[in-house]
């Protein structure tokens, strides 16, 4: 028996978006499923029903009609109570459901025996889960349409122009909050032109800042505000005093504010107040994502665009809505992730696997338990920092031409020398005058070896050795005066000379393939380095 | 020619090779530096064959000598393949080093050599020698065997002796047991014994010594044998009393020494671990990592037309090549796929690490060979910081190199080795044969990362493909 996903249309006021899109029907219905689609579901996000009929979904009008035959239910905003009383008993829905403030829902939905996978209870710190992240894609959509609206609130342009009209200086924008909606804004607003500053108090986030293209604007104060799962925490009162300080000054400087600072379970912090507003130059703009939350500006108003103290301030909370077939899109494709994991027969039926970590943690009610809150995550948030500390000490010496790592010890370094002097003083008392000017000649080239080869370029370390392999034929030498050596050297001894010839003989002609071939394909190799 | 002359020329010699080296310091200046090596060396043997230490009678052999040897060489260098670099170079050094012992037996064997000199003199005349044939011998059997090892006749795995440590130490009081006999010898004959003993116990323990080194590490062997070449002159030098062999001896020592230094360095390795052997084994079959550490995830792989779309929309790319590019022959495809992204204005460059490859910077030379301009082939530390502004990261034929577990895992094998920090770019793809670990054993969690790709595959193959699918 294979069961049938149902859509309905969304029924809040100002919702455009639908929980799922022609193009994952198909791949529903390819997993073994049947799919239901409330007749102009997907109207509001431009998609109409003969595109979902065209799919393979059957279009059934009237949402009591709609709940009534579906076995499993995808929707996107938090059901309703009478939306929950037309839901089957013991059915499935899979939807934002946020269990912490809504405790009468999880009670009317584990009353119908239903079983709840609530999509904002995902645990995003596994990575195999980031791929059904509809809070991540969701934030992603809103973070790009903030900068949109800013854009049509702002009377300038983002970039930077040379004109025949004048110069045009590029806008600046400052984004508080550098979580994914923050990111997704930085991006967006470089992408623009724009000059980007943001701040987070996640210090780690810097570099993706700056990977997209932004500054990562830092606050004068020491304190990590990683509070797990992604999230920012509370921070001390010294903190957020130079938080404000930060804050005063961009308010000055930039065009455009952008926060997206939430606490999680806690109403938003207050970043902008309203001398901040004050401070800003007529025809900014502050876009507070936050606003459905309270706001991270103290002038916002949510739901509204408003103009104070000259100074326009966004406070949509439909953010994600004005951009509905996007945001349908990927949440309908974070949905048909979430159903592969649970249907990996491909049969067309779900195994709600409580074992599977993910799954664990959406499940908010199982067959009319609530499952809700899960239990704590095996996997620690925040990583082992000890370790990195380790690691990161040897990397940072790194290997400095001619600086030989870490200076020695004191004790090691006079031991050293010790030895050194205890034998020079040897070799000096009993070696001939000689022997110690060739030591002195050894001695000084060495060091001049030294330095002379910290100087190749790491590109050329192979000709190198081929090049000194070549000089070292210069052994040549050492044959070359043994092969016949005049008579008045000789002395009249008893000299072995056929031996010595062909000895000396053979060292010439080994020392002759390095000579010419050390140095002939050294050639061969520095001709081929080009430009 | 007068003495005083060939002292001259000497010096000039000296200097020159100097200058040869100092000439590395950029492609630009490397072929003069080359050039003059070349004319320092012509200068140094004229010198000496016109000086007043050869007859007329000697310039005949010489000329012969020179004539085969020579041939071999120009012949040697003119068909090597830019991959079999390493080899080659390892062979050259068991020349020196066979050439070493041999001036070193003509010399003691010579009675004219050491008749002027007594005491004092005469016993550190003998240490040279003896020194002398030691590191030349070892020089000549080690690169003998890294040569093996490096063209594959060998296998590449270590070799390791029950209480190997007590065998070399055994050997070494040997050695100076028969040091002192010989220092002690009345005459030629007699000192003969103790000379050929050590030659003997020097050849075998430069056997053992490479043989015990695994295929990884062999950057760091070829390098110290191009030391050791050095020093096997530099010891030839004090027995001659030649100036002139002493300094070049001692510039090639450093140098060589200097390489051993780096290599080391850029694996996080002490030297003397090297040299004391068994860790980068042919067949990955030491250190099953920590074992709680196993990295978690699933691997994705990708194919060639996917690769292609990537690399088409990327607009930075670096590419991480390993000793895997060598052996697939791979690096003309890869300046072929360079060419043309750069022509669609993708910022393309190379990413080297230091002990990538068999001998140090053995990937430039690949790639120069492939006609990948020089100023887009970057040292790790050059370019590390900039993988996170990058689209894709390529990485062909390497492993190690690229494993994060360096930085991540203090109880890796590899904890601390620097690594290119390939993960940090937005899609990273390794391109593999098959999921076995590198020569370290060890395995990388990159490849569980989730924006890694892995395409499988004979490197050329695959590239090709690519190629195929981008000009599509």
């Amino acid at each position: 028996m294979t069961l049938m996903i149902g859509i309905p249309r969304e029924i809040a006021p100002g919702e455009k978006r639908v929980a799922t899109v022609p193009d994952v029907v198909e791949k529903l219905i390819k997993l073994g499923f049947k799919v239901a689609v409330e007749s102009g579901a997907g109207d509001a996000a431009n998609f109409s029903d003969d595109t979902y009929r065209a799919a393979g979904a059957e279009i059934i009008d009237g949402a009591a009609k709609l709940w009534a035959s579906s076995d499993i239910v995808f929707k996107v905003c938090v059901p309703t109570t009478e939306e929950v009383g037309l839901m089957r008993e013991g059915g499935t829905l899979i939807d934002f459901i946020w269990p912490a403030q809504n405790p009468e829902l999880m009670q009317q939905l584990a009353a119908k025996k239903a079983t709840v996978l609530a999509i904002d209870a995902l645990p995003r710190q596994l990575s195999r889960a980031q791929k059904m992240d509809a809070l991540t894609s969701q934030a992603g959509v809103a973070g790009y349409r903030a900068v949109i609206e800013a854009a049509n609130a702002f009377g300038r342009f983002f970039n930077g122009q040379i004109t025949a009209a004048g110069k045009v200086p590029p806008a600046k924008v400052f984004i508080a909050g550098a979580g994914v909606a923050g990111l997704a804004a930085i991006g967006t607003a470089a992408g623009l032109g724009a000059i980007v500053r943001a701040n987070d108090t996640r210090a780690e986030v810097a570099d993706q800042v700056k990977s997209l293209g932004g500054e990562f604007v830092k606050v004068e104060y020491e304190e990590e505000g990683s509070g797990g799962g992604g999230y920012a925490k509370v921070m001390s009162e010294g903190f957020q005093q130079a938080q404000r300080e930060m804050y005063a000054k961009q308010a000055r400087e930039v065009d455009i504010i952008i926060t997206t600072a939430l606490i999680p379970g806690k109403p938003a912090p207050k970043l902008i107040t309203a001398e901040m507003v004050q401070s800003m130059k007529p025809g900014s703009v502050i876009v507070d994502m936050a606003a459905e939350r309270g706001g991270n500006c103290e002038l916002t108003e949510p739901g509204q665009a408003v103009v104070k103290h000259g100074v326009t301030i966004v406070g949509y909370t439909d953010l994600t809505s004005r951009l509905a077939k996007q945001s349908s899109t990927l949440y309908a494709t974070n949905l048909f992730r979430l159903t592969e994991e649970l249907c990996k027969t491909k049969d067309g039926i779900i195994n709600v696997n409580m074992d599977d970590d993910a799954i664990r943690g959406l499940t908010v009610i199982k067959e009319g338990n609530i499952t809700w809150p899960p239990p704590a995550p095996k996997l620690p948030a925040a990583p082992a920092k000890p370790a990195a500390a380790k690691v990161a000490a040897p990397a940072t010496k790194g290997h400095g031409h001619g600086g030989g790592g870490a200076p020695a010890s004191g004790a090691k370094t006079a031991i050293m020398f010790g030895v050194a002097a205890a034998l020079f003083w040897f070799i000096g008392a009993s070696a001939p005058a000689a022997f110690l000017g060739h030591l002195t000649v050894f001695a000084l080239a060495c060091f001049i070896g030294y330095m002379v080869v910290w100087n190749v370029t790491p590109a050329l370390h192979t000709p190198l050795m081929s090049v000194t392999n070549a000089i070292s034929s210069i052994i040549a030498i050492g044959a070359l005066v043994q092969i016949a050596p005049p008579l008045s050297l000789l002395g009249g001894f008893n000299r072995p000379d056929s031996l010595i010839r062909w000895l000396a003989l053979a060292g010439i002609a080994l020392t002759a393939v390095n000579m010419f071939g050390g140095f002939a394909v050294t050639q061969r190799m520095l001709a081929m380095f080009r430009k | 020619m007068s003495e005083s002359l060939v002292t001259v020329s000497y010096i000039g010699a000296t200097i020159l090779f100097i200058l040869s080296l100092g000439g590395l310091s950029h492609p630009e200046t490397s072929l003069r530096g080359n050039l003059y090596g070349m004319i320092g060396m012509t200068l140094a043997v004229l010198a000496t064959i016109f000086g007043p230490r050869v007859t007329m009678a000697g310039i005949p052999w010489i000329i012969g000598a020179m004539v085969v040897g020579g041939g071999i060489g120009l012949y040697a260098a003119r068909v090597v393949k830019m991959t079999q670099m390493p080899e080659l170079v390892a062979l050259m050094h068991s020349l020196v080093g066979l050439a070493a012992c041999l001036v070193g037996y003509a010399n003691y064997v010579d009675p004219a050599a050491s008749a002027q000199l007594v005491g004092a003199e005469k016993s550190i005349h003998e240490i040279e020698i003896y020194i002398g044939i030691l590191i030349g011998a070892i020089t000549f059997s080690g690169s003998i065997i890294a040569f093996g090892k490096l063209s594959g006749k060998i296998g590449g795995k270590p070799l390791l002796l029950p209480a190997r440590h007590w065998m070399n130490l055994l050997g070494l009081l040997i050695v100076i047991y028969f040091g002192w006999h010989f220092l002690h010898a009345e005459t030629v004959s007699a000192g003969m014994i103790g000379l050929t003993v050590m030659t003997v116990i020097a050849l075998l323990f430069g056997i053992h010594m490479v043989m015990a080194i695994g295929g990884a590490d062999m950057p760091v062997v070829v390098s110290m044998l191009n030391s050791y070449s050095g020093w096997a002159a530099a010891a030839t030098g004090f027995m001659l009393s030649n100036d002139l062999l002493i300094v070049t001896g001692a510039l090639v020592g450093s140098s060589g020494a200097i390489l051993s230094y780096i290599m080391c360095k850029a694996m996080a390795r002490n030297f003397f671990s090297v040299i004391a052997g068994g860790f980068g084994t042919g067949g990955g079959t030491v250190v099953a990592a920590s074992g709680d550490a196993q990295p978690a995830g699933e691997v994705v792989a990708i194919s060639a037309p996917e690769t292609a779309e990537l690399l088409r929309e990327a607009r930075n790319v670096i590419i991480v090549p390993g000793y895997g590019m060598a052996v697939a022959q791979a690096q003309h495809t890869v300046c072929e796929i360079t060419k043309y992204l750069r022509e669609k204005g993708v910022n393309v460059r190379f990413g080297i690490h230091p002990v990538a490859g068999r001998m140090p910077g053995h990937m430039n030379v690949l790639l120069a060979e492939a006609k990948v301009p020089y100023d887009i082939v970057f040292e790790m530390d050059e370019l590390n910081a900039d993988f996170p502004d990058t689209d894709v990261a390529m990485v062909i034929g390497a492993n190690d190199i690229v494993n994060p577990s360096a930085q991540d895992d203090p109880n890796s094998p590899i904890a601390g080795m620097p690594v290119l920090e390939v993960w940090k770019a937005k899609t990273s793809i390794v391109m593999k044969r098959s999921m076995a670990s590198g020569y370290a054993g060890v395995d990388n969690p990159l490849f569980y990362k989730e924006n890694n790709r892995m395409l499988f595959g004979d490197a050329k193959k695959m590239l090709d493909e690519v190629f195929v699918a981008l000009k599509s």
